[in-house]
């Protein structure tokens, strides 16, 4: 296999309350990451890169910015760019999509899931956060028919438990994790 | 889900029965556009869909419709709108005559975004908008410039987030639940159907925009969109692309200077 070839994707998916968790989650990614991260947040169309450079702050991990066609390498920490649904191509690359919001969302979860299972297949780590939304269900359907891996953050923990519960109804998730579990689950896994 | 090979298939068909190339589009969302067509026409095999769109025209028309994304907005990244109106069209103001040409232009919203704008700046009556799209349904609509009431609310806000100082609604007349822009627009603009994959250069323009286009073509054929851009464009012209779109690492770049961290180019040689 090609040198720096991405085998394992990890994938972080939330709405309202998750920023929190990540804000825990950031500082304590595994030193010498050796697989990717891309984080999809619902946000607003208005926003610039403030979540970016907020991530920033909190990681020893670089955060990168998507633009198309970016290349998703191995180390590093992604976020999904407001107003673009995002999509993995089997070269490594990514597209940005502005077809119809899904979820009433653009980003949307589902999307970025659902793709990263078609791609990535067994190497995918999902990770669905707190919101009042049911996006990202479906997209855990699909990593785990694709052999992949769904850790949920726990509906009591979650400031807003829909979106968890919601998968939750839908699948067994691999995990299902507090804030502190999560962290070292991203490593492990 | 329809698998690579079938989407092969399905490129090879299309190209061979009616000269339209895929071949060059992103797989990810060439790929999850026709999962969804599939879907919502109740297709479960992938042979019924394929003869269905090679024995009629029709459905292969919507084919088309269904694959590319249409989606669009007024005034969409306002910022962007403001760069135009504060840096560029003074610049363009100083010529005699000025050629727009709006590549991929959907359903025509950004189209009358920038004759607003063009307006605003007293340059309308001198100006040209040549609008093009691969889809000739979505080019109708930008010809009657009626968009859903709906939207105006938003729009207006985009509108002033731009910049604009008028009343936005003064632009267009209401009318059951639509609105209608007023024809001093579209008196400017010319709409015709161009394909960026095989159609050629067909004019010199002064300003050339291409938003959310290229993200649906893979590196080679941005590459191939950019390049007749460049034969399009005069000399001191600009060219503007989508908030996530770039001419980086594409044979045009040297010719190219960009403006400030905007994704506004300037052709300088
Ligand atoms: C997402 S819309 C962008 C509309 C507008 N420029 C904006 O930014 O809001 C993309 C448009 O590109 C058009 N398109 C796709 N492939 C094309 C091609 N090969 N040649 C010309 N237009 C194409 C689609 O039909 C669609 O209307």
């Amino acid at each position: 296999m090609e040198k720096g070839q991405v085998k394992k994707l990890v994938l972080i998916g939330g709405s309202a309350g998750s920023i929190e968790v990540l804000m825990a989650v950031l500082p304590r990614l595994p030193i010498g990451m050796d697989f990717p991260i891309v984080v999809v947040l619902h946000r607003k169309s208005s926003d610039d890169n403030t979540l970016e450079e907020l991530f920033a702050m909190k990681t020893h991990v670089p955060v990168r910015e998507i633009e198309d066609k970016t290349r998703i390498e191995n180390g590093s920490l992604y976020v999904v760019p407001a107003d673009y649904h995002l999509l993995f191509e089997s070269n490594g690359t990514v597209s940005l999509d502005v077809s119809e919001k899904v979820h009433y969302s653009r980003p949307s979860i589902d999307v970025v899931f659902e793709s990263a299972a078609a791609t990535y297949k067994e190497g995918v780590v999902a990770i669905l956060l707190s919101g009042s939304n049911a996006d990202g269900a479906l997209g855990c359907v699909r990593v785990q028919e694709n052999g992949g891996t769904v850790v949920v953050q726990n509906p009591a923990e979650a400031e807003m438990p829909f979106m968890p519960n919601s998968a939750i109804q839908l699948l067994k998730p691999d995990f299902i994790a507090s804030t502190d579990d999560i962290a070292s689950l991203i490593g492990r896994i | 889900m329809i698998e690579d090979r079938e989407i092969d298939w399905l490129i090879n068909e299309v190209h061979e029965y009616y000269g339209y190339d895929f071949s060059g589009y992103s797989r990810a969302s060439f790929r999850r556009r026709v999962d969804r067509l599939m879907e919502v026409d109740g297709f479960k095999e992938f042979g019924a869909f394929l003869s269905k769109i090679r024995s009629e025209p029709d459905y292969f028309r919507r084919m088309v419709e269904e694959i590319t994304v249409n989606v669009t907005e007024m005034f969409r990244d306002p910022a962007f709108y403001k760069t135009l109106r504060t840096k560029i069209l003074p610049e363009l103001g100083t010529k005699p005559f000025v050629r727009i040409w709006h590549a991929g232009c959907s359903t025509g919203e950004e189209v009358y975004s920038m004759a607003i704008l063009l307006e605003e700046s007293k340059l309308l009556h001198k100006s040209l908008l040549y609008a093009t799209d691969i889809n000739p349904q979505v080019l109708e609509t930008a010809r009657k410039g009626i968009f859903p009431l709906r939207m105006m609310k938003d729009y207006s806000e985009n509108y002033v987030a731009s910049g604009g100082h008028q009343d936005f609604s003064g632009y267009y007349t209401a009318n059951y639940g639509y609105a209608k822009f007023s024809e001093r627009f579209s008196k400017k603009m010319v709409f015709s159907q161009h394909n960026l994959v095989s159609d050629r250069s067909f004019n010199e323009f002064d300003l050339i925009l291409c938003r959310n286009v290229l993200i649906y073509f893979d590196k080679e054929l941005q590459d191939h969109a950019l390049q007749l851009f460049d034969d399009s464009l005069s000399l001191l012209g600009h060219l503007a692309l989508g908030t996530k779109e770039s001419i980086k690492f594409s044979g045009i770049q040297k010719k190219y200077q960009q403006l400030d961290k905007e994704k506004i180019w300037k052709k300088v040689k």
